[in-house]
């Protein structure tokens, strides 16, 4: 199921990231790895930019600055980019959202398959029996033919993934995927992200969860302020943070719970 | 009485057939050319090219800035005297889809933008083109919202129609008027035709409960 690729290369390598809304500077020069089969975890204080750079993956934000590599595909933010190239890079990774945003006029089933069908344009027979195989990977099967109002937000989030890994990314990105959710819902949607770590996929998590980010995270990284404030092991970056500004959030996030 | 009633029910084939052969073939043309026309203006006024969405604006403005019945007139009445000579029925036509063009601009803009931009970035975010975003993701759901404001739209045009009358179109109205100057019976006629018109915007006003509970199958009540 796993996009194959040479091993050695980062799946994602971002260098000098940039992007200002206005007189805003958001992102001011950010630098991230995250090698095959890796998990990184973006934490941050609110308005740090950890949204920012995970839209500026997808696509779904232009940067001002930087280069950005997806697998095969690497962009210079710095020169013009024009539409399809940046279709071609955003192409390579697929986005969970906080709000899942799922396609409220279409079934459970037509919003995983939509993609794959229209946009990748594969066979129906095929991408339907893989949708319904990763709907039952996640417990939802029997809820192919319901609509995303008559889900829980935990289920409608769990078809927010199958509806990102139907794309085949070589990359995922989970904003916030569980904050939207009532505590008692947040289980079951971390388990899913945590298993597909185990198995194997690349990706980036922005989340507020330390507890999951420890468990889960190859490597955590802190951002405040358009920049990257620390960054290393998750044990090391949550347990015994070496920045005050990191102490401080981890502390804080930590009384929270 | 008896007579009245003759009258009524020997005007009633007129009437009816001025309804199935005029107003309402007169009404779906009109409509369908006014949507496809109200979507072109919906999409250049939201455009972010400024000449599209002035243009867009303007029109909108024209429209409903003046009455149906001048821009009717200015179309059959006015044309000619530039050269250009149009029999009633298109005049009609295009008169109507002109005006249904500029209101439901507005309500199809509305509804566009009634859409979350999640949605939009869930579009991108499957990897389809703005074009494909707007047609698959956006406009069903923006269908929904448009249903009620555009089926008022569609029923006032019916009545509206009504005004081809004054540009010699064999509808609904004309009919009942040329049985009334020859009877000399205007209430009767009249009365005829608002009745005839009530009781097709009755049956619209069904047909558009249907179609809301049909459109609202997938949103929570
Ligand atoms: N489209 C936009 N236009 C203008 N400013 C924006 C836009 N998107 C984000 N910003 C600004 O960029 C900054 C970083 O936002 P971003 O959403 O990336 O932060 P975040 O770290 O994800 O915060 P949170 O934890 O609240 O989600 C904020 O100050 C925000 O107001
Ligand atoms: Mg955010």
């Amino acid at each position: 199921m796993l996009p194959t690729n040479n091993d050695a290369a980062p799946v994602l390598s971002v260098r000098g990231l940039k992007k200002s809304f206005g007189s805003n500077t958001v992102l001011n020069g950010i630098d991230l790895d995250v090698p095959r089969g890796k998990v990184v975890a973006l934490i941050g204080p609110s308005g740090s930019g950890k949204t920012t750079v995970l839209r500026s993956l997808n696509g779904l934000e232009t940067p001002d600055g930087g280069t950005v590599t997806v697998g095969e595909v690497s962009l210079d933010f710095g020169g013009s980019v024009t539409k399809k190239q940046l279709a071609t890079l955003s192409n390579r990774s697929a986005m969970v959202f906080q709000q899942y945003n799922l396609f409220p006029h279409m079934s459970v089933l037509q919003n995983v398959i939509e993609g794959p069908l229209k946009v990748q344009r594969r066979p129906r027979a095929e991408v339907i029996a893989e949708a319904e195989k990763l709907l039952d990977r996640v417990g939802l099967l029997e809820k192919r033919d319901a609509f995303p109002f008559e889900l829980s937000g935990g289920q409608q989030q769990r078809v927010g993934i199958v509806r990102a890994l139907a794309l085949k990314p070589q990359l995922l990105l989970f904003d916030e995927p569980t904050s939207a959710l009532d505590p008692e819902l947040v289980g079951d949607v971390l388990a899913v992200i945590k298993e597909l770590a185990d198995e194997g996929w690349t990706m980036v998590v922005v989340t507020h969860e330390l507890v999951f980010a420890r468990q889960t995270a190859d490597e955590v990284i802190f951002m405040d302020g358009g920049v990257v404030v620390e960054r290393g092991p998750a044990q090391e970056i949550l347990r015994a943070p070496k920045m005050p500004r990191t102490q401080l959030f981890v502390q804080r996030l930590l009384h929270d719970i | 009485m008896t007579s009245n009633w003759d009258l009524i029910t020997s005007s009633l084939g007129p009437i009816i057939s001025g309804a199935i052969t005029g107003t309402i073939p007169l009404t779906l043309a009109s409509f369908v050319l006014g949507l496809f026309l109200a979507l072109v203006m919906a999409l250049m006024r939201i455009s972010t090219n400024k000449v599209l969405s002035t243009i867009a604006r303007l029109y909108i403005s024209v429209i409903r800035g003046t009455p149906l019945l001048v821009q009717l007139f200015v179309i059959f009445y006015g044309l000619p005297s530039i050269g250009v000579k149009l029999d009633p029925w298109p005049s009609a036509i295009i008169a109507f889809s002109l005006n249904v063009g500029g209101y439901a601009a507005e309500v199809i803009r509305a509804a566009i933008l009634s859409v979350p931009k999640g949605q939009w970035e869930a579009a991108h975010m499957i990897g389809m083109p703005h074009v494909q975003s707007l047609v698959r993701i956006i406009l069903p759901q923006a269908a929904r919202v448009s249903v009620p404001p555009l089926s008022n739209t569609f029923i006032s045009l019916v009545k509206d129609t009504s005004l081809a009358s004054l540009i010699l179109v064999t509808e609904l109205f004309r009919q009942a008027q040329q049985v009334a100057a020859f009877s000399q019976e205007f209430m009767i006629l009249y009365l005829e035709a608002a009745v005839v018109y009530w009781v097709i915007c009755l049956v619209l006003s069904s047909a558009q409960s249907l179609l809301e509970k049909r459109l609202d199958r997938y949103v929570a009540h």
